[in-house]
Order: C-alpha cells, then sequence, then structure tokens
C-alpha cells in the first residue's frame, strides 16, 4: 500500500490509455508523457503499460507502507525520500514508512511515479486509467486526495538492487526531439482537413510563436497568439478525433487536443500534431511557447522507430544489467 | 454561466462541409478521416456503416470510428505511403453497398422548456417559430442513432427537421448539465456529462446512458430508433 500524504488537485492514476472504445464516446486518456510512464516500468520491472502517478500540481507526497521499488520519471526536478534527494530516471528502494516528496519541477509539467508491480486498481474497459470527464476508472474515477491509500501489486524482483538509470528521453533522443530555440518549443504537424479554408492565416498558424494558455488541461491545450480565421463558416458535420488535432473555434485561436481528448468534433482542423511529439507538449506548462514545424508521414515514421529503438535498448539493457546485479550479489 | 446568445443568422449559413466527392483526410499521421459526400441522410449514413464494417476486417487498422456521414479510421502504424491508403479508402468507399443496422427503440422523456432550456428563446427568433411549435416539430420526428462520440454514450441522431436547425454557438456554454436536449446545426442529441457544449439546449432528460461497468456500456448503437416523449412542456 501507499498513501498519499499531500496532492494538488488535478493528479491522478494512469496507465498509456484506454484506445478502442472512441466509438461510443470513451476518450482513451492515459498518460500526457507515455514515454516517461513506459520507460519508468521498465526500470521497475513492470509491464510498459502498468498503472502509475501522473503528478501536475505540485507540491507531491505518498508514504509507502511496505517495502517497494520505485521511480520517478518525465520531471527534470529532483524528488526527495525522507528528505534525502534523489535522481529522476533512477530506481530506488523505499523501506516501510519512507515518504516520497516531489516539489514543483523547475522547467516541465509532469512526474511519474511508477511503483514495482503497479498500482493495483481494478481495470475498467481495458484500462486502470482515470476517466475525469467520464469519473470512472483510476482511483474511483477522481483525482487522488490526501488520505487515499492505494494498493500496489506483487513485485516479483523486489530483489532488485536499486541503482539502475537510464539516460532520459530527450537527452537520448536529442537527434530526432530538437530543443527549444530561444525558448521557443518546436512542435511537429501534419495540415489536416481544413487547412485549406484558412488561407493566408493557413501560413499565419505556421509561422507565428503560440503561447499556451491558461485555459489548457488534461482535454485540450488552448494557444493565444494572432487568431487565424477561415474564408467561410462551415457547420462541419461531427466526426472521430484523436488526441493531437489542432481545431480552430470561431474566436480564431486554435485547440490541441490533449490525453482526454474529445472523441468527437466538429471545428474547423488545420493541422494535427504527431504522436511521438505529443509527450513534449505534454510536459509543456501553461505558458510556454511553441512554434508548428510542417512535418512528413516518413518523418513521423522515422522517428517512431527512433523511439522504440531507444525503448527496446532500454528494456533489454536494463534486464541486462539486473541479471547480472543479481549474480554478483 | 456566460452569455450564450448566438448572434442572428440565417439557417442558409449551415452548409454541408462536403459536397460531391468523398474525401480523405489526415489527423496527424496515422488517422484518416473519410467524409461521404452529397447529402445529410440516411442514404450516405448505411454506407458509411458498411465501410465502417469493411475496414474492420483491415490487419492493420487499429480503431475506426463512425462519425456523421463520415468515418475515422486509426491505423496501427504511421503508413509508409499514405497516399495509397487514401487510395484503398476511396476503393472500399466506392465498393461500400448500403446495409441497414436493425436496431431497437430507445424512448426517452422530456421535459422541454422550464430552467434547462436556455436557448429556446433564441431558436425561437432565429426560426420564426413559437416555442410550442419548435417543441412540437423536435418531439414529433423519429430520429436515428447515426454515431457515437463526444462524451461517453452521447448519441448523434439524424432526423432533425430543417426548420429547426440551429447552428453550434460561437461561445459555448461553460457547464451545461448533464441530461440537457440539444441542437447542434442539424443534429439532435441529449448531453451525457456536465460541462462545456456549444449545442442549444431546450429541454432536459433524466434517462442513464452509459454504464462503464456494463458489458455494453453505452445504451444507445448506430442504428437504433429514438423518440423523444414529451414527460412536461414548461412554456
Amino acid at each position: 500500500m501507499i498513501e498519499i500524504l499531500e496532492s494538488g488537485p488535478f493528479n491522478t492514476v494512469q496507465d498509456l490509455g484506454r484506445p478502442g472504445y472512441r466509438d461510443i464516446g470513451v476518450s482513451a486518456s492515459g498518460a500526457m508523457d507515455p514515454l516517461a510512464v513506459r520507460i519508468g516500468n521498465i526500470l521497475v520491472g513492470n509491464d510498459e503499460n502498468a498503472a502509475v502517478i501522473e503528478v501536475q500540481t505540485f507540491p507531491f507526497s505518498l508514504r509507502f507502507e511496505s517495502r517497494t521499488v520505485f521511480t520517478v520519471t518525465g520531471t527534470d526536478g529532483n524528488p526527495h525520500l525522507n528528505g534525502s534527494e534523489l535522481i529522476p530516471w533512477c530506481a530506488y528502494v523505499a523501506e516501510p514508512g519512507q515518504v516520497l516528496e516531489l516539489k514543483q519541477p523547475p522547467r516541465l509539467a509532469r512526474a511519474y511515479i511508477s511503483v514495482g508491480g503497479g498500482l493495483d486498481i481494478p481495470v475498467v474497459m481495458g484500462s486502470r486509467s482515470t476517466s475525469l470527464r467520464g469519473g470512472f476508472g483510476g482511483n474511483a474515477g477522481r483525482p487522488l486526495a490526501k488520505g487515499d491509500r492505494i494498493a500496489v501489486g506483487e513485485d516479483l524482483e523486489i530483489a532488485m538492487l536499486p541503482g539502475l538509470a537510464v539516460i532520459e528521453p530527450a537527452v537520448a533522443l536529442h537527434e530526432v526531439f530538437p530543443a527549444p530555440v530561444d525558448g521557443v518549443l518546436p512542435i511537429r504537424a501534419l495540415p489536416a482537413g481544413e487547412h485549406g479554408l484558412f488561407a493566408g492565416d493557413g501560413e499565419a498558424f505556421w509561422s507565428q510563436i503560440w503561447r499556451i494558455s491558461s485555459r489548457s488541461d488534461r482535454t485540450g491545450y488552448r494557444l493565444s497568439g494572432e487568431p487565424i480565421t477561415p474564408t467561410a463558416t462551415i457547420e462541419m458535420r461531427s466526426h472521430g478525433v484523436v488526441p493531437g488535432v489542432i481545431q480552430v473555434p470561431p474566436g480564431g485561436e486554435p485547440i490541441v487536443q490533449m490525453s482526454d481528448a474529445n472523441t468527437a468534433g466538429g471545428y474547423p482542423k488545420i493541422a494535427g500534431v504527431i504522436e511521438c511529439d505529443l509527450w513534449r507538449l505534454g510536459q509543456a506548462r501553461i505558458g510556454a511557447r511553441l512554434k508548428f514545424v510542417r512535418s512528413t508521414h516518413a518523418e513521423a515514421r522515422a522517428i517512431e522507430q527512433a523511439v522504440t529503438r531507444y525503448v527496446e535498448d532500454v528494456r533489454l539493457t536494463s534486464g541486462m544489467v539486473k541479471r547480472a546485479l543479481k549474480a554478483m550479489a | 454561466m456566460i452569455a450564450t446568445t448566438n448572434r442572428p443568422a440565417s439557417r442558409r449559413e449551415i452548409v454541408p462541409a462536403t459536397r460531391s466527392r468523398a474525401r480523405v483526410s489526415s489527423i496527424g499521421a496515422r488517422s484518416f478521416l473519410l467524409e461521404a459526400p452529397g447529402d445529410f441522410n440516411l442514404i450516405a449514413q448505411r454506407r458509411i456503416w458498411a465501410l465502417s464494417r469493411t475496414v474492420r476486417g483491415w490487419d492493420d487498422l487499429a480503431e475506426n470510428i463512425p462519425g456523421m456521414t463520415n468515418l475515422l479510421v486509426i491505423f496501427k502504424e504511421t503508413p509508409e505511403d499514405p497516399d495509397a491508403v487514401v487510395a484503398r479508402l476511396l476503393e472500399a468507399w466506392e465498393n461500400a453497398q448500403s446495409i441497414d443496422l436493425n436496431g431497437k427503440t430507445i424512448k426517452v422523456p422530456v421535459h422541454y422548456g422550464g430552467e434547462h432550456a436556455t436557448d429556446l428563446p433564441a431558436l425561437c427568433d432565429l426560426s420564426g417559430l413559437s416555442d410550442h411549435e419548435v417543441v412540437r416539430i423536435h418531439h414529433e420526428a423519429t430520429y436515428r442513432v447515426f454515431a457515437l462520440g463526444s462524451a461517453p454514450g452521447f448519441g448523434y441522431l439524424h432526423g432533425l427537421d430543417p426548420r429547426i436547425y440551429m447552428p453550434r454557438k460561437t461561445v459555448p456554454s461553460l457547464k451545461m448539465s448533464k441530461g440537457c436536449v440539444t441542437i447542434g446545426g442539424m443534429q439532435t442529441g441529449v448531453a451525457m456529462l456536465t460541462g462545456p457544449n456549444g449545442w442549444n439546449s431546450i429541454g432536459f432528460a433524466t434517462l442513464e446512458m452509459f454504464d462503464p461497468t456494463a458489458p455494453n456500456p453505452a445504451m444507445m448503437a448506430p442504428g437504433d430508433t429514438v423518440r423523444f416523449l414529451p414527460a412536461r412542456i414548461e412554456l
């Protein structure tokens, strides 16, 4: 068991999501930074899709009730265990009664806590993710609150020695994920259905710097900037949408659908963020500046393949290291 | 709640997004949207249902989501040749035979008017009809569930009388209640969640239509018939 000692209002249980039910209106949900979840779960010896805690409002702290392997990924801030500073992207063992504390990270938006064995939470419609809109899944369909106690699954690798760490994706994959330039994050996207309807404003969409507005959450990021408007008003027939779609409501300021994306929409779509760049948006904070860069299917494939190789490499290496440590123990 | 009045607009502003040929566009790298050409009607939707059945057999497909005379298909991986995917979808569309889904009939008791009918006066202004006429036109029609989406269990209903079409709001209501009976363009439905909503509310229904723990969580399914029964009219 773990007990939540302190939490902000929007911290939830997430896994890699609940795809497959969009046709009955259920959002996939899942972590805003799925890459951090995959790596965190591998580090503690879990299936990649095990349930973790997504922390996006800080400070956050929890107490381990039994001996537990854990890691904090995604974040660029340092977690503390009973006051001792740890590094992120590294597995540790907590003893019963020890307290893990996460403070506001310096730049990034979200941290993920994975525990060996995963969070033992009922599966609803194929996933342990919290559906905040639907009020089900995760921790009784709601965010975590002080006093909540969550069961931890059986950890078959508890004997693992601590200290296993990885080079985080932003560093290991810096060639495929270009760093912000002058604080402006490049986000790659493909033109979508109604791009042509924006005429000259279509170019303004790609050339200007957008800021993530305070009216942003796990459902969508609203962007502030010079409004863009289509040349004609059309009433779209409702159609399926996925995370990454960039819709332009009548006010002219785009909305990027995120993990809790609506499953259907009707606003004109100017572009769609490629899936492998979504975690970078998920780690961008309110107020952050970004610029959309026109991409291609070929580029999206190349990035996906690089990410797959990296995750596979982490999995193989961590397996080898653990076996070697066990042999030496 | 914030002001939700629509700017005066002619019904003629509601123009279908598609006109003559099926169109395929992409949303991100592995999702493709096929939009049926022509009118917004059951004929087009029956072909969309047929297309949905066809693509379900494709090995490389992850999900397909029928919309209102359109279909979103999500592939397992980003395709190497997106043009080939577009061609394959268009070909499947050309070959899609019309099918009908034999659905059940769902009767939804509605409290028309009252505190939840926040947009009924604006609809009267737009249509030039009295509130009694709007309500009668709405409940006398028979609707088909074309697709589900937007919120868990929310059914997009076809069959709205063009006299009471009403565009979506330019500024959504921030906290419309679950159960509001709404009109969005040429579509109607019942709000499944309390929250932001750009559609126009004319009444309220209390029927529970979604249970995540049930084997079939959504009460409505594509092809079902829906009748709105005026349980109460408060004008």
